[in-house]
């Protein structure tokens, strides 16, 4: 009996083991072990640099990032829309402009898709423009010198996404409203009318071939949807742009729902050359409007802001032949143009199959009127018609493609955190491989080229949990950088983010190098307060205001000693680095100052405003550590009561001279 | 008639009580496994309630518009402790009497709850995985997100995998016992 109900136990037992083999009896993850070359094909030895610029959008930072690949590194932040106290981007006299808008001061942005100006379809390294989603807003970079030098604001645009795409040569930048809004009594109007009332605009900006400066040259006044991404055709479809459109439900509450239920949207596509045509031709309407134009003059070292009173707007519906949609799988995010010009590759975000449609097919099915119909009072193309095929069972949540040299074309899935590629002719998945975690948009160098340079994709990554050591509740932000030498992709490396890294660009670095500033020449700076020689430094009172033209150079302020300042005057200090040689920064600040330190770059001219609460005697010094002297580099302020009145006195190192 | 074996009824004695012990524990559970979710989530059922990661579960399963998984709408959770509890007092009085019949009532008792547990739990996944809202943001033709019954199964993104936690395993191995005990007596004991 003992040996049966042993036996027993074992039978029972057996049973258990079974149970267990079965259950993990689990299907494999796929292989995501790094191979062991990654880390030389990321190793740039010191002194070395890398081959590649990457610039990130900063995301809800409002800055752009820039970084090298393929190490990773961080190189600089550059700040655009967002206050930065450590370069005194908008706290300096000069720069406070730079963040103007019809709303006064704005002080923070959303930035998301920086794009680099291009010639003849290829990135130039010139400029790179920059979109402010929440205050509608485009920033144009000057990559010779790495700082924001223009931002202008959009009028008549609720939310500023589908920008600022540009064109084959530069001649525009596009600006779409995210979010449409009525523009009839002054915009006043019951959200539920939103069907009847709402409108969105595209903004096309004009840029300057020689200056880079930009210009809302006119405004379509398009359907009520939300406008999401763009690209500007190339090569074969030059001329157009291509907007993907999500909520053609025209839903204006819970929209995760209510925007989700058509099988399909919109992908717009606009002729700019036609909307030129009728602009030539006086069809536009002058609107009043009332939008700031702000402009860094690196000349005087100083930014003006003009607002401008008046857009030229064109109703799409009344003009045919500028504005057509096509049909396009359930709320299109990606919505790229590949090199020839000639495939349109979308991402419908909720969608199981990435339609790739061809311009030419769409040119003979608008010559063929090969329409579904109308929608809003413009023509809707049939989607057989305009499709040249689709890839079948990609991935889940497929967002934004982008291409190599080779035809093939790289797509991120969201949902399901992975990147794949595919052939464009023949839409065949080759590839996919896992990102770590849940990529939004990627980008291979020159990516969206007629001659992409793809060595490399980059994973921007909207969640990054376990990756790296954590930081709290608040974790960094972070990229992945993937080799495509190879048929597969390969994982090279993670590096972390500044601010959400919506979208980059990346090109080879001679290209942006060929513009490379090392410092600003003295002789060319017109700044209205520039004192070129310490002989000619001094301190000017007029009624409340106190104005110090000063110098600094390594390791002293001219003048360092000053007196008969009051309390309850404003005080401008107008700084000059007069160093004439690379990477000789002076800082400055000043103990109670409400705003921020000043860096002054060699040859330039900054302003900084106190305005002194109390009495007695206040230090200054310099804040950027500039030689083996840098800690003498100091001074003194005197200030005395209000209601007296001293004399004004400056001096460095010597008597002190008394103002006139 | 004899009675079953001293050592036995310790046996089944010891079965009774892993019935009460089981109500302590999770019966099942339903893990979630996806690229973005290294860590895995766990839905845990218990005779009488859910557990574990039920709201970010929820938070996911909204997306292809399945419904919202609240304990308002299972009436099992207010039977089954009962039926479990029953269960070991059945197994409490087999051990005290030792009594043979009793054994088959204990035993056949376990198979019915575990034929209707099996059924109930294939049918809740079942209504879940197909009853979809029409209105979800993510819909795929002919695509159903049915749990699988026991195992691993990939629903999209999602390896999705259903076992037996602690306390199904105490159940399972307390009626393999019972069963066990009850072929032995009645088959192989000596006359």
């Amino acid at each position: 009996m003992k040996t049966l109900s042993l036996k027993s136990i074992g039978i029972f037992a057996s049973c258990i083991a079974a149970a267990g083999i079965i259950s993990s009896c689990k299907p494999k993850k796929v292989d995501s072990a790094l191979s062991g070359d990654a880390a030389s094909k990321v190793y740039v030895a010191p002194g070395k640099y890398d081959e590649v610029y990457l610039f990130t959008s900063g995301g809800f930072s409002g800055q752009v990032g820039v970084y090298g690949i393929p190490s990773g590194r961080m190189l600089k932040q550059v700040p655009v829309f967002s206050m930065d106290a450590e370069t005194g981007w908008g706290y300096s006299e000069e720069t406070k402009p730079m963040l103007m808008t019809s709303h006064g001061f704005v002080p923070w942005d959303d930035s998301h898709h920086p794009q680099l100006s291009r010639t003849e379809g290829q990135d130039d390294g010139r400029w790179l423009f920059i979109n402010a989603n929440n205050t509608p807003r485009i920033a144009r970079l000057d990559l010779g010198v790495f700082k924001t030098r223009e931002i202008i604001e959009l009028p008549n645009t609720g939310g500023n996404h589908a920008s600022p795409f540009t064109t084959q040569n530069t001649e525009y930048v596009v600006g779409a409203s995210r979010f449409s809004v009525p523009y009839d009594k002054q915009g006043d109007e019951a959200i539920a009318e939103y069907k009847d009332k709402f409108k969105g605009t595209i903004s096309f900006i004009k840029v300057d071939k020689e200056t880079g400066r930009m210009n809302l040259n006119f405004q379509l006044l398009v359907p009520g949807v939300d406008y999401d991404l763009a690209r500007a055709g190339k090569a074969v479809s030059d001329g157009w742009v291509f907007f993907s459109c999500y909520n053609s439900e025209k839903a204006h509450s819970l929209l995760e729902v209510n925007a989700s239920q058509r099988d399909k949207d919109f992908i717009m596509a606009v002729n700019w050359k036609k909307a030129e045509e009728y602009l030539a031709a006086g069809k536009g309407q002058k609107w009043a409007a009332n939008y700031a134009h702000n402009i860094y003059d690196e000349a005087t070292h100083t930014a003006t802001t003009t607002m401008e009173k008046e857009v030229t707007v064109l109703d799409v519906k009344d003009l045919p032949g500028v504005c057509y949609f096509i049909p396009c799988p359930k709320s299109p995010h990606g919505c790229d143009v590949d090199p020839t010009g000639e495939y349109i590759c979308a991402s419908g975000k909720l969608a199981a199959v990435i339609p790739v449609y061809s311009f030419s097919k769409m040119i003979k099915a608008i010559e063929a009127k090969d329409f579904e119909g109308d929608y809003d009072g413009v023509p809707v193309i049939k989607y057989e018609a305009a499709l040249d095929g689709e890839v079948e069972r990609p991935g889940l949540g497929p967002l934004h493609t982008e291409f190599d040299a080779n035809g093939n074309a790289y797509t991120s899935f969201f949902v399901s955190s992975e990147i794949v590629k595919w052939n464009v002719k023949t839409k065949q998945v080759i590839d996919r491989i896992p990102t770590y975690y849940s990529i939004g948009h990627l980008c291979v160098p020159m990516g969206d080229n007629i001659t992409p340079s793809g060595k490399y994709v980059i994973a921007l990554n909207k969640i990054t949990k376990d990756r790296y050591l954590p930081t709290g509740p608040e974790l960094t932000q972070s990229a992945q950088l993937y080799s495509i030498e190879g048929e597969k992709m390969q994982l090279l490396l993670d590096f972390p983010t500044i601010g959400e890294p919506h979208y980059a660009q990346a090109c080879p670095a001679e290209i942006v190098r060929k513009h490379e500033v090392k410092f600003y020449k003295l002789e060319n700076n017109n700044h209205a307060a520039v004192v070129k020689n310490e002989k000619d430094a001094k301190v000017v009172r007029t009624g409340n205001d106190v104005h110090v033209y000063a110098t600094a150079i390594r390791s002293h302020f001219t003048p360092d000693n000053i007196e008969g300042v009051k309390v309850g005057d404003n005080v401008y200090f107008h700084i000059t680095n007069l160093e004439q040689d690379w990477d000789v920064p002076h800082g400055f600040s000043i103990k109670g100052a409400n705003n921020s330190e000043l860096l002054i770059l060699p040859g330039e001219t900054s302003t900084l405003k106190w305005t002194p609460d109390r009495a007695g005697v206040f230090p200054m010094y310099c804040t950027d550590f500039c030689s083996a002297l840098h800690q003498e580099m100091q001074g003194y302020i005197r200030v005395s009561p209000a209601g007296i009145n001293p004399a004004l006195k400056y001096s460095t190192g010597e008597e002190a001279v008394s103002a006139k | 008639m004899k009675t079953i074996k001293p050592f036995l009824r310790v046996v089944l004695l010891l079965c009774g009580i892993a019935m009460f012990v089981s109500l302590k524990f999770p019966a099942w559970k339903i893990l979630l496994e996806a690229p973005q979710y290294p860590e895995g989530l766990k839905m845990e059922i218990w005779s009488n309630k859910i557990g574990g990661d039920i709201d970010k579960i929820n938070g996911l399963n909204h997306y292809i518009g399945m419904a919202l998984i609240k304990e308002e709408n299972f009436p099992e959770f207010k039977i089954m402790p009962y039926l479990i509890i029953a269960m070991g007092v059945l197994g409490l009085l087999v051990a005290a009497t030792g009594k043979r019949w009793m054994l088959w009532i204990f035993a056949g008792y376990q198979v019915l709850c575990g034929v209707w547990g099996v059924y109930d739990f294939w049918h809740w996944e079942y209504e879940y995985g197909h009853n979809l809202d029409p209105h979800a943001a993510i819909k795929i033709e002919g695509m159903a997100y049915q749990p699988p019954l026991f195992g691993w199964k990939q629903l999209l993104n999602f390896l999705a995998g259903s076992f037996p936690d602690v306390g199904g395993w105490l159940i399972i191995g307390a009626s393999v016992i019972v069963i066990l005990v009850l072929a032995y007596e009645q088959f192989f004991r000596k006359k």
